[in-house]
């Protein structure tokens, strides 16, 4: 009985001390729900300067657990999502944000599709106009052409 | 003409094969650094060597100087280091050394044992003005002018081609530029 009291306890504080190590960001307690809802859908915006290809929330680089920590804590701070966004890329440049800002840097990135789409209409728009015009003048014949095609035809019976 | 109209959709193509070729050499981990231009981020740390002793960015100010982002768990750092020893012994410029989230206790051992290339040692334990820095690895190098504005941050270790083609010019420039001031 004893054995089993002791395994029973030792058990318990394994558990406990699996929660302890846990890392104190993702045991982060919000001020509200709705500050929770912000922060994280923020955080999944946001780029890892480390893994690249991961966002705050789902990297756990030392790094993206540091600035996802900074974005909870700003966004209980009350600080707007703008401020937030200012804040990482002054220090870790455009490269976090997964939707580039409008600039004239990113222009083409933005406009680009807009102007090849815009650009593909308008050829196909001569193209076609162009087809039927050809297709109309088909119908057409002087008869001048008319006697010359028949003198063709016959020359080669 | 019409025939030359006919070639629009290959030159694009070709121009497009051109962008997306050179893409291939990039190296994605590569990042511009945010804070070039910038001045060093205002903090408040400890020395290393002595707990309690605080400076403040307004110690590291005055000379071109490089600013080196090192930690005892990172291996590339123990790469670099015989290097900086070695660079810091030819008293070019001082080093200033960030501890980042690290345990001083093995960061001095590692000096000790090791060499001590650095001027001033911060101790960064909570990674505060790393996070400031922008820095996201050990080991990164920023390249400081006279005036205390950031010029250059480099990721990754520093060996000697590194510093003789990269580095070295840049400093080389900013201490003229510096010279240059101070005789003004």
């Amino acid at each position: 009985m004893k054995l089993v009291n002791l395994s029973i306890t030792l058990f318990v504080a394994l558990l406990f001390s699996l929660m302890v190590q846990a890392t104190p960001v993702d045991t982060y307690e919000f001020k509200s729900p709705s500050n929770q809802k912000r922060a994280i859908s923020l955080a999944h915006e946001l780029r890892c300067p480390q893994c690249q290809n991961q966002n705050l929330v789902d990297s756990n680089s030392p790094v993206a657990q540091d600035l996802r920590l900074e974005v909870y804590k700003m966004v209980d701070e009350g600080k707007s999502d703008d401020e937030i966004v200012e804040f990482m890329t002054s220090r870790y440049g455009d490269f976090v944000l997964y939707k580039p800002r409008l600039d004239p840097k990113t222009y083409v990135l933005w406009i680009g599709p807009f102007a090849l789409l815009i650009f593909g209409f308008i050829i196909g728009a001569v193209l076609i106009r162009r087809q039927r015009h050809n297709a109309n003048s088909d119908i057409e014949m002087s008869a001048e052409d008319q006697q010359q095609l028949d003198e063709l035809l016959k020359r080669n019976k | 003409m019409k025939k030359l109209v006919l070639f629009i959709p290959l030159a694009l193509f070709m121009v497009m094969g051109i962008f997306l070729y050179q893409g291939l050499f990039l190296n994605p981990q590569k990042l511009d650094s945010a804070l070039e231009g910038k001045p060093i981020p205002a903090f408040q740390l400890e020395r290393l060597e002595t707990p309690g002793e605080m400076l403040t960015e307004a110690d590291l100010k005055g000379q071109v100087s490089l600013l080196n982002v090192w930690a005892t768990w990172c291996p590339a750092c123990k790469y670099e280091h015989p290097f900086l020893t070695m660079l810091s012994r030819r008293n070019i410029m001082p080093i200033y050394g960030i501890n980042y989230r690290d345990e001083r206790a093995l960061a001095i051992k590692e000096l000790r044992r090791e060499g001590d290339p650095y001027t001033i040692n911060l101790y960064d334990k909570d990674g505060r003005l790393g996070l400031d820095l922008g820095v996201y690895g050990a080991p990164e190098t920023f390249i400081v002018d006279h005036n205390g504005i950031i010029r250059f941050r480099y990721a990754g270790p520093i060996d000697q081609n590194i510093w003789k083609e990269t580095l070295y010019p840049m400093v080389q420039q900013l201490q003229a530029e510096a010279k240059a001031d101070g005789a003004a």
